[in-house]
Formats: C-alpha cells, structure tokens, sequence
C-alpha cells in the first residue's frame, strides 16, 4: 500500500521542524517540558520558526485560537507531557466546539514506559479523543511526516478543529532515513461544492418568499474572505435581512442596511422576531445552538428552512430542517448568485415584510437607561467603538455579560475581527486569544473586552505580552460581579447570590505597573473619552480599568426555554424564579 | 420535574473503518459521550492487507437521532463508510453463542432434545454437562437461552450480531 521514502538520517525532532516549516508555519505557541526537550532544541537551531513562550499551556491554546481566528492560518501548539497536555485541554475543546484549526503538539513518556504510570505521563490520546477533531500518536519516527501532512489537512480542511499529535521523546531522538507515505485515499474527503440540483431548489424558495431571513453564522468565517463577500452579494441580489450568530459577527457589515444585529439568547428583538415570523430561512454555516433556537418547538414555527453546512452532522442535529444541502457554504453561496443571476431572479417585493421589521426596530430592543454619575457597561462600549472603529480593530472578549454587551454594542464590518469563545463559554480566552492575534497581526489594534472576573483565569498571559512587546490593550467592564452569574440567580433563582461576588479583586493599575504595562482606571461616564484615548495613545499594553455600574444586567434576553416572541426587554419584566424545567436547562 | 423518556428503534448500523490503534475507542467513546445506545458491537479485520475493518453495532434510539448516530460516525477520520442495514433493505443478522448447561437424568435429555430442535451442535461434553453452539438471529439464540435456563443453564457468551445485506450488491 505505502511506497516508502528515502531521506538523509534525522532525528524525530528535527523530521517535525521540517514538516512544519514545509506546511508554512513561522509561530508556535508553547511551554517547553521534560517530554519536549529534543523538540526544544531541534526549534534552537531554525531561526524559521517563532516561538512564544506563554505562562501556562491554556495560554498556549487560547493564543494559537487567537492566531487562527485572526489570520484564518492554522495555529500551532507545543506543550510536554502529562500536566502540559492536560493544561491544553481546555483550548483544545474550545477550539472544537468553535471550530477553530490548531495543531497541538504534546510530548509524551518514551514508548517503552507508555501505561507505566511513569513521571509525567497522561493519556493525551485517551483525554483529547472526544474533544479533538482528530488525533494519533506516533510511535516511529518515519511516520512523523506523513502525520503532522495528515494532521494539518485534517484541521483545515473541510469543517476545521483541532488536531492533536502526541509524540513519545524517544521517537523525537531517534533517527531514521525512511519516511513511510500515508495512503489517503478516500480517508478525508470533505464537501466541496453543492448539487446544482439543490441549489436551483433553495434560490427558487429565496427569489419566491414574502419574508425571507439570511440565518449566517460562523461557518461562513471559516470558508474564507470570499465567503462573506460572496454573502453580501447574495444578500443584496434578494435583499432579505441578514441576521447572524455570536460567531458569525462580521461577516456581513454591520454597518449594511439588511443587517437586524445579533440573533439568539441576547440578540436583537427585530432578529428574533424576524426569524420568529419569517417564511424562508436560510441557515448558511450555523447550526441551530441551543442559545440561538431557545424552545424549540416554538422555534420559527412556519418557515420553510434550508440549510447549509459543510458537517453534514450538524443538519437535522436539534430543529429538522426542510432543504439540507451539505457543502462548503462560501462555495454554495457563489452557485446561488449564479443560478440567481443566470435565471435573471428579480428581488421579490419585501415591503411588507420590511415595514414590519420596521416596526420591530422602533422597539429600539438594545436602549438602557443612561447615567451622569456612573459609566454604564453598554455606554463604555459605545464609546470604545467610537474610539476605535476607524482602526478596523480586532476584538477578543472573556465570557459573561461583558462578551454580550461587546457582541451587541461593538459592530464589526469585516470576518476575523471577533475573536470570541461561543460554544465552550471559555472564561480566560481573551487575554492569550489577544496575544496571538497581536502576533499574527503585528500592526493591528487588538482589544480583549473583559470581565474583572474572567481576566483573573488567564492573568498570566500579561507576561507574555510584555515579552514579546505587543501592545494589547485589556478594557475591564469592572461590576464587581460575575455579572452573567449574578444575573442568573436575580431572574431564576430570587435574587440569592451565591459565590457571585468578586471579592479580593487586585488592583488592577497597580498590576498592570508590575508587569510592566500601562494601568488606567475611569469611573467617571465624562472622563471616559479622555481615558480612551490615552489607552489608545498609548504604545504598548495597557490594562484599563473600567468601572461601570455594578447591577446592570444584559438586555433583551430570551431567558432559556423560553420561545423568541417571549423575550424580556426590559429589567421590570423579570419575575425572578423559573420553574423547574427551565432551571435544568444552562 | 421528571426525566422524558423517548420511544426507540433498534438499528443494525455497519461501519468500514481503518484497522488502526484507537478506531474502536474513538467509535465506542463517540457512543458513550453522546448519550447513544450500544446493544452489541462486534468488530474483526476484513481486508487481505489488514487495512479495513468492518464493525457491525446494534443501536436503538428515536428516528432522527439514528440519523445523527449515523452522521456522527461518518465525521470520525477513520471511519470511511456507514451503512444503515435496517433502513437499506432486506438483510441478514447473524449471531454465535456458546451456551454450557449443567444437568443429569431427564434434565439432560431434555437439553439435548431442544438443542436439536434448534440446530445447536454439542462442541463439549461432560456427564453431568454440555457446551451447545448456536448460530441464528438474535431472537432465535435469546428463545434458546431462555430454554436452557428451565434445564440447568451454567453460562453464556455471545458474539454479538454481524450483517449483511441480501442480494448481489455489497452495502
Ligand atoms: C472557565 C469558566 N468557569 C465558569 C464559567 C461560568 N461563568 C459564565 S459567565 C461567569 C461570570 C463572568 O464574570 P466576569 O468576567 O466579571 O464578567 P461579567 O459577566 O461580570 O461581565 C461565569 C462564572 C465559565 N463560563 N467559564
Ligand atoms: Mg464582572
């Protein structure tokens, strides 16, 4: 089956740097080991590849996520054994539930003390199974090549996801000459382009619907800058209202006329609506989330649905839908621009239909109440992407109502500009996730928008950034509160605030200063500008303290389990329980 | 509150996947850590250079999650082809069992008169016992052991099922 290479004599280290400066990396993010050390040494010797040496490997992950999202380049992770590994964990299932590419390299016990329980030893392979998209470990060194080749093709191409490669240290120290080719036939065989068949079926539903919605999500990032072109096209060609998931953000303009915001558990109230009521929607690389759908069987109760995917996994998973077409969606996308096109479709008469969207826009869903004494939260994000939005900034955020106002508030206009962790909720993503987008985007204004809660999982990564000189600025939406917590337990649970307190919290300036970043602190809404600006004046990382209003909470908000139509706009609609049903459900 | 439960379907899914470590870990945890049912799987290596193997797993479960179990093992890497042998048509189900009774006088004879009715072959015996091998459907062998259970059942092992489909065509 396999036709064997010959090749000058190399160690397993030294095949690896090779395979990787063959498949195009120049950054590797990592944490050097006992199980890594010839790895370490073979990187000593190339000049070619960058290494950033984070603080903890869950940095590590987080800042090739950061990489990969910004750059749509495959990030890179090299972590040793055991806790090394086990510490990646958390990125690497980030980054397979966000479908982010990344190839993690975790060293391993040499083969003849795998299963002895010996220092250091994990059963990554055993541990990552179900939370990579793939992984293998390598126990001859003449496979090395033709894995890390594997592996890479494997993250990237069709849906991407993290792949993990565990490497025994004496597979890195042995030599061989031989390199054993891979056959990979029909092994890897993602979808490409759609049916024409389909296609033709889903552009007749679009060019003939009354109330047709564009459902985009973050499918669309993935395929590529063509994809969300291509989008804008297509949604000008029907001039339906786009609307799009928290990790789709940005691939239509926000600043476009058929853009209705966010959708979901804290989207817009003319999104939820419009997809409520719709009668043709359009799922393009999303895939009915649990905090987008809310109660299912009141979910878009009369639409006809078609969906496009490239996992074919992910149609028909929670809401059954009535056109599935699995394939690449930037590629699907541009076939129906052509059908739409070469059939000369005119865009239906949507007056109506945007006269009730209209309507729902003048609930005007994301108002809150203003202040003169304290910053609200909604207000310094407001003033932050005043500040910057000429800068096309690059948006990371930690997890919590922080991530929503930023989702809700910020606006982006362009795909790899919203770094943020959807589907695991990853608090500590932000920080790393900044580093790495800085390093992959060395002139680009990079902003984590953080919680003072979730900042403190990853605080360690200040370090790097002070290494490797990168001006990240972090802006603190400092409540005091693990907000999203907090406003939990005020709908759900009678206002009972368990363990949500952020109590002992550091002094966020005077950390800064020892790590030898800039600290700015601003509790004053007419201040704010003034304090901006000097964060952005301000050539290199500097961690902003941002004192808002400790009790807001993150409107609209369908609360879960319940349908679109019943969601709360406002804080006096809040009962403050829920029944049992709805309390089982995250 | 109360935990729902779902009315299921039982499937015969087979799998062609690559012979290589931790195939069978990654499909049998893939079960596990979705929540999905296994009532047997078995697996053996089919192909003359040790490549393939072919894993037949029973599952049971509501229409569409059938169609999810079946899209999730296409999604893993070495998993090349799913086929769904209860939806795709008339197939065959077979399954092995070894099944060791242990009795003396009428109890033995009976034994043996209902291993012949069923077509079990004796492989192993004793005096006061008897190894029967069966081959059938699966509710041919569970009507069995249910039998020998009345005469002296001692123990039993099982292959669980392997499949194919009818006919001229593979699957
Ligand atoms: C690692 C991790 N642990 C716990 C949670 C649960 N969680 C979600 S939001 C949140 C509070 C976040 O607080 P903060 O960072 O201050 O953000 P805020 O909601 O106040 O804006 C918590 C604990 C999580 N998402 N991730
Ligand atoms: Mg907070």
């Amino acid at each position: 089956m396999s036709e064997d290479f010959i090749v000058p004599e190399k160690s397993g280290a030294e095949i690896l740097i090779d395979t990787l400066i063959e498949q195009g990396v120049d950054t590797v993010f990592g944490y050097p080991g006992g199980a890594v050390l010839p790895i370490y040494d073979a990187l000593f010797q190339h000049k070619k590849i960058r290494h950033v040496l984070v603080r903890h490997e869950a940095g590590a992950a987080h800042a090739a996520e950061g990489y990969a999202r910004s750059t749509g380049k495959p990030g890179v992770v090299l972590v040793t054994s055991g806790p090394g590994a086990t510490n990646a964990v958390t990125g690497i299932a980030d980054a397979f539930m966000d479908s982010i590419p990344l190839i993690v390299l975790t060293g391993q016990v040499a083969t003849n003390l795998i299963g002895s329980d010996a220092f250091q030893e994990a059963d990554t392979v055993g541990i990552t199974r179900h939370c990579s998209k793939h992984n293998y470990l390598v126990k001859d060194p003449a496979d090395l090549a033709s894995t890390v080749r594997e592996a890479f093709a494997i993250a990237t191409k069709g849906r991407p996801g993290p792949v993990v490669i565990d490497i025994p240290k004496n597979v890195q120290v042995a030599t061989t000459s031989t390199h054993v080719k891979r056959a990979t036939s029909s092994r890897f065989n993602p979808a490409g382009e759609a049916d024409y068949a389909e296609i033709n079926r889903a552009v007749e539903l679009l060019a003939n619907a009354k109330a047709p919605i564009l459902y985009t999500g973050g499918g669309i990032i993935n395929s590529g800058s063509d994809a969300s072109a291509a989008l804008r096209e297509l949604a000008e060609l029907c001039g339906a209202p786009v609307t799009s998931t928290l990790m789709g953000l940005g691939a239509y303009p926000a600043s476009g006329d058929a853009w209705l915001g966010m959708l979901g558990m804290h989207g817009t109230y003319e999104a939820n609506m419009a997809m409520n009521q719709c009668d043709v929607m359009l799922c393009l690389g999303a895939r009915f989330d649990d905090r987008v759908t809310g109660r299912l069987d009141a979910f878009s109760p009369d639409s006809i649905k078609i969906h496009i995917d490239i996992d074919r996994s992910s149609i028909n998973k929670t809401v059954r839908v009535d056109l599935p077409i699995v394939a690449d969606v930037g590629a699907a996308i541009r076939q129906m621009i052509e059908v739409w096109k070469g059939r000369k479709y005119k865009a239906a008469a949507l007056d109506d239909w945007w006269a009730r969207i209209k309507g729902w826009r003048a609930v005007d869903c994301l108002s809150y109440p203003g202040s003169t004494q304290e910053i609200m939260p909604q207000y310094a994000i407001e003033r932050l992407f005043a500040a910057t939005k000429d800068k096309s900034p690059i948006i990371t955020t930690e997890v919590g109502q922080h991530q929503m106002w930023a989702a809700q508030h910020f606006h982006f206009d362009a795909p790899n500009k919203w770094l943020t962790s959807g589907g695991l909720g990853t608090m500590g993503y932000g920080l790393p996730a900044a580093v790495g987008a800085q390093m992959g985007n060395p002139d680009a204004l990079v902003i984590d928008i953080a919680g003072e809660a979730s900042i403190q999982m990853n605080i360690q990564e200040m370090a790097t950034a002070t290494q490797y000189r990168l001006p990240v600025k972090v802006f603190i939406l400092n409540n005091e509160w693990m907000g999203m917590v907090r406003q939990w337990q005020e709908l759900t649970y009678e206002s009972r605030f368990s363990e949500s307190y952020s109590d002992s919290l550091p002094d966020f300036v005077a950390l800064a200063e020892a790590y030898g970043w800039k600290g700015i602190r601003c509790s004053d809404p007419a201040k704010l500008d003034d304090a901006i600006a000097e964060m952005l004046a301000y050539d290199g990382p500097v961690m902003f303290d941002c004192r808002v209003h400790k009790t807001s909470n993150c409107f609209p908000m369908i609360p879960s389990g319940a349908a679109h139509t019943d969601m709360i706009l406002h804080s006096d609609e809040v009962s403050g329980t829920m029944d049992d049903e709805a309390k089982a459900l995250v | 509150m109360h935990i729902k439960q779902e009315l299921t379907e039982r499937h015969v899914l087979t799998l062609t996947v690559d012979n290589e470590a931790g195939t069978l870990a990654r499909i049998a945890g893939m079960f596990t850590s979705r929540g999905y049912n296994i009532d047997s799987l078995t697996v053996a290596d089919i192909s003359e250079d040790h490549t393939t193997s072919r894993i037949t797993i029973v599952t049971r479960g509501p229409p569409p999650v059938i169609d999810q179990i079946i899209a999730q093992c296409e999604r893993l890497i070495p998993v090349h082809k799913v086929t769904d042998l209860t939806e795709a048509g008339p197939h065959v189900e077979r399954e092995l069992a070894l099944v060791k009774v242990r009795g003396t006088g009428d109890q033995r004879v009976e034994a043996m008169r209902l291993a012949d009715i069923y077509r079990a072959r004796v492989i192993d015996a004793t005096v006061n016992s008897f190894i029967f091998e069966i081959t059938g459907g699966p509710d041919k062998i569970d009507t069995f052991v249910a039998l020998m259970r009345e005469v002296g059942l001692v123990e039993v092992g099982r292959t669980g099922i392997v499949g194919l489909m009818r006919g001229a065509e593979g699957s």
